[in-house]
């Protein structure tokens, strides 16, 4: 039997909603969007405009900085669409596919027999590098880099998320190629974390040239940062990269095919989809396509996340997938008052606390909704964030530092090693419902910009 | 329940920060969020939040201190009893004590609370809940027949010099409630030792029973009179004169079983407070050269203030030691150190209360310490990797 890592810290919220293993075949949907906002440390330059056709696998938009990083379409259609924001800034570039899906053809290759260069330029030009994350930072990688390790979680421990197992089945071959490719990239090691609370899938199992470490333990254990800092946490000037599996799959797609073929399971889940399901999807779809028959009406509004309840993004039912997320929650918006909601015994209502009467009902679980349940306040409750974090750093004080702007003390307290979503559950425990995630990215930024 | 509701949306304009009533907005909106928890959706973040807030944490808090301050009324009543010879039953003492303590709790809630208002809106912050523990003890550490003024006057001490002053709620270094106490301690010492200070004195046409003496165990202790000290049994129960809501051990640890039981107050400061406690009382014990000395050393965890100190007050978590592991060694010094200047200082009989006090001031050091072993660590690791880049 092999060591298995166990984290203790953590938290399992119990949210209702989570999906059935059926996996749906839906009609195309009707957009797709690519959003530069999906991305840290990216300044994007359009390379279409509205009306342009393109082919799954070209050029939507790359980065002002590193113009090398492309982002490439999905599918093949014609651009809509270039939203908007505030200042001008990109937040989605939308195409719509065409009946008849044409690729990109970038070769099909042997990843063993190409050098570093080659596959660095192969994922370049086909749209796959920016599916590789840097840590510190949580960045798009720097082609020029070469990371000391390429870490990979084949699990999520996220409230509600997808059942990875049931998501990559029958893409072995293609998770192998994509494994080989990514060996060229570090003259370190290819880490996989690999959930130990179930048998190990036969996918996974078949998996070689790679390290395997086995975790079990409450959510964040399936936070690939969370793994990193077991197996060999990142020192300051260090550079690990990460990838989400069903990425690794692509690149494996990519050598194995010769195209950029972004199809990949999407689950929605959460108490407003009527019926939670897995969906054979592409990313960036949109995301009403995958949500028909959720319980959206006038007398409970709820709230469309693409991504889990934790770090998502709030969209609408038009908008689409993030780049990154493969699951879609739906949950209840909570915009009521409560009548001294913080008097009363609170059988039906949960809390990581004890301060409830529902610690008594252990196993049960709760349909959450988005209302904050109280107001920002300073720090008074200690030893909060310390049950959620399973890491050697001192969280409040990590937070403090970034208040201050102490860089030299962030650094000391170790902001390489934590991303927003290692910290997520820190703010989902908070008594003082401090915005955790947004000072940790102010701090991470800071960070950025001093270093540069 | 709606009507209420309707009430606050239709009077709430008037309270905007630049209307006609603006200068009570803090105020308004703590009433506001007191009847009802605002509507605010998340926006950015977690889309989900615990159900846990501050009121709910203070809350527990005041439930936990109710068992105390319930038999400290009642004491308060028999205490009197018994220094005029009488039999009272249960509820004739309750409602004396009642009579004596209530105006304290309602003049330390008045003052601090208008100061906590009055400071909230002057920085345009909201009010934060912390006073509403604070109110409650600052009421429990007194004797009974301190002056209402000088309750007034401590409460308004504590609050401005002991929290505002260092930015308000979660931002003091000492506890409120204690300094509170320690204020009187040090500027009025007739009214808060001796004997007359703890049990309500006979009225008129009332006479004194003659073994009557209205000291505490601890002044006892201290003089020497260790015959004098009250049985194990009645310090543990509380039956003996004292601060209003620390005699009795029993009631003090029901409200920590609640403490633990809710996760509100740290269990680790609890017992390493206890331990702490004990080993100092061994050591006085192994080493006795006078008779307080040589008393059970659990005897001290039953006296005077321990269990409301350790339970209550050097757990607070903004002012105690904030690391996990700074906690265990900030309680062990705690008790430790209380032990100490009770028994070796006669001059200072409530020894918990100034040992708090001083690792309050220590305990930012602690936790330094603590943080600093980790920054160390992740260094180690760091230079272990150099030599390779």
């Amino acid at each position: 039997m092999p060591k298995i890592i166990k984290i203790r810290k953590g938290l399992n919220i119990p949210i209702i909603g989570d999906a059935e293993k059926i996996l749906v075949r839906p009609k195309p949907s009707a957009s797709y969007a690519v959003k530069p906002i999906d991305f840290w440390g990216i300044t994007p330059r359009l390379c279409v405009e509205p009306g342009d056709t393109v082919k799954a696998g070209s050029p939507l938009f790359a980065d002002k900085q590193r113009p090398q990083i492309v982002f490439t379409s999905p599918v093949s259609g014609t651009v809509a669409d270039v939203v908007r924001g505030e200042r001008r800034a990109i937040q989605e570039v939308v195409v719509t596919p065409d009946a008849e899906q044409i690729h990109e053809q970038f070769g099909i290759d042997e990843p063993a027999k190409l050098s570093r260069e080659q596959v660095v330029d192969k994922m370049l030009r086909s749209g796959l590098w920016p599916h590789l994350t840097q840590r510190p930072f949580g960045v798009v990688a720097d082609p020029e880099v070469q990371p000391r390790d390429i870490y990979i979680s084949c699990f999520d421990t996220a409230p509600l998320a997808v059942d990875m197992d049931f998501a990559l089945q029958g893409d072995g071959k293609s998770f192998q190629v994509g494994i080989e490719a990514l060996r060229k990239l570090t003259t370190g090691e290819v880490h996989l974390g690999i959930c130990a609370d179930y048998p190990e899938t036969r996918l996974l199992s078949g998996i070689k040239n790679v390290q395997k470490h086995y975790f079990s333990g409450p959510h964040p254990a399936g936070n690939v940062g969370v793994q990193i800092a077991q197996i060999s946490p990142i020192n300051k000037g260090e550079v690990v990269w990460t990838m989400r599996p069903q990425s690794v799959i692509m690149l494996g797609r990519l050598f194995l095919t010769g195209i950029y073929d972004a199809s990949m399971v999407v689950a929605t889940a959460g108490s407003g989809v009527s019926k939670p399901r897995y969906f054979q999807t592409t990313q960036g779809a949109r995301l009403d396509g995958l949500l028909e028959g959720a319980t959206t009406n006038a007398d409970r509004p709820m709230r469309i996340i693409s991504g889990n309840v934790l770090t998502g993004r709030k969209c609408e039912a038009t908008g689409h997938l993030g780049f990154a997320d493969n699951l879609i929650s739906v949950i209840p918006e909570g915009k009521y008052h409560e009548f001294f909601g913080w008097l009363t015994p609170g059988f039906g209502k949960y809390s990581a606390s004890r301060n409830f009467l529902s610690s008594l009902r252990i196993g049960k679980r709760y349909d959450l909704d988005t209302n904050y349940h109280g107001e920002e306040r300073a720090y008074v409750v200690t030893g909060q964030y310390e049950k959620v974090m399973p890491f050697d750093i001192y969280p409040v004080y990590l937070i403090k530092a970034i208040m201050a702007g102490d860089i030299e003390r962030m650094e000391q307290l170790g902001i390489y090693e934590v991303i927003e979503e290692d910290m997520a559950l820190c703010e989902y425990v908070c008594t003082s419902k401090i915005e955790v995630q947004e000072v940790l990215r102010r701090g991470i930024n800071t960070m950025m910009t001093e270093l540069a | 329940m709606r009507a209420l509701r309707n009430f606050i949306d239709k009077v709430k304009p008037n309270f905007a920060p630049d209307a006609k009533f603006g200068a009570f907005h803090s105020t308004f909106e703590a009433f506001e969020s007191m009847f009802f928890v605002p509507d605010k959706v998340t926006s950015k973040g977690c889309h989900i939040r615990d159900s846990i807030d501050l009121k709910r944490t203070m809350f527990t808090m005041i439930v936990a201190l109710t068992p105390a301050m319930l038999f400290g009324i009642w004491n308060v009543g028999y205490q009197h009893s018994l220094a005029v010879g009488e039999t009272w039953s249960l509820m004739q003492a309750f409602g004396f004590g009642l009579l004596k303590v209530l105006p304290i709790i309602v003049v330390s809630y008045a003052v601090g609370l208008s100061i906590e208002f009055a400071f909230a809106q002057k920085r345009k912050h909201q009010v934060n809940e912390g006073f509403l523990v604070s109110g409650l003890i600052i009421p429990l550490l007194m004797p009974v027949n301190i002056p209402l003024w000088m309750v007034a006057l401590a409460t308004a001490f504590a609050v401005l010099i002991g929290k505002e002053a260092f930015g308000g709620t979660g931002m003091n270094i000492f506890n409120p409630a204690l300094l509170a106490r320690a204020f009187l301690f040090f500027a009025y010492p007739s009214h808060m030792s001796g004997e007359a200070a703890w049990v309500v004195p006979a009225g008129e046409g009332q006479t004194m029973a003659d073994a009557f003496t209205g000291a505490t165990p601890l002044a006892h202790a201290a003089a020497g009179a260790m015959d004098k000290v009250a049985s194990a049994y009645d310090m543990f129960m509380g039956y003996v004169p004292g601060s209003i809501g620390e005699t009795s051990t029993l009631a003090i640890l029901i409200g920590a079983v609640l403490l633990i039981a809710t996760g509100v107050a740290s269990w680790k400061i609890m017992l390493s407070t206890v331990v702490g406690g004990l080993a100092a009382g061994y050591l006085f014990n192994l080493t006795a050269t006078n008779a307080y000395m040589a008393i059970p050393a659990w005897h001290h965890l039953l006296m005077g203030g321990f269990a409301f100190g350790a339970v209550f007050m050097a757990t607070d978590p903004v002012t105690s030691a904030q690391t996990e592991c700074g906690k265990w060694i900030y309680g062990f010094l705690v008790g430790f150190m209380a032990l100490l200047i009770r028994v070796l200082n006669p001059a200072y009989p409530e020894g918990m209360m100034l040992s708090i006090l001083l690792m309050n001031a220590f305990a930012p050091l602690i936790d330094h310490i603590v943080v600093g072993a980790s920054i160390r660590r992740r260094a180690k690791r760091q230079t272990a990797v150099a030599p390779k880049n």
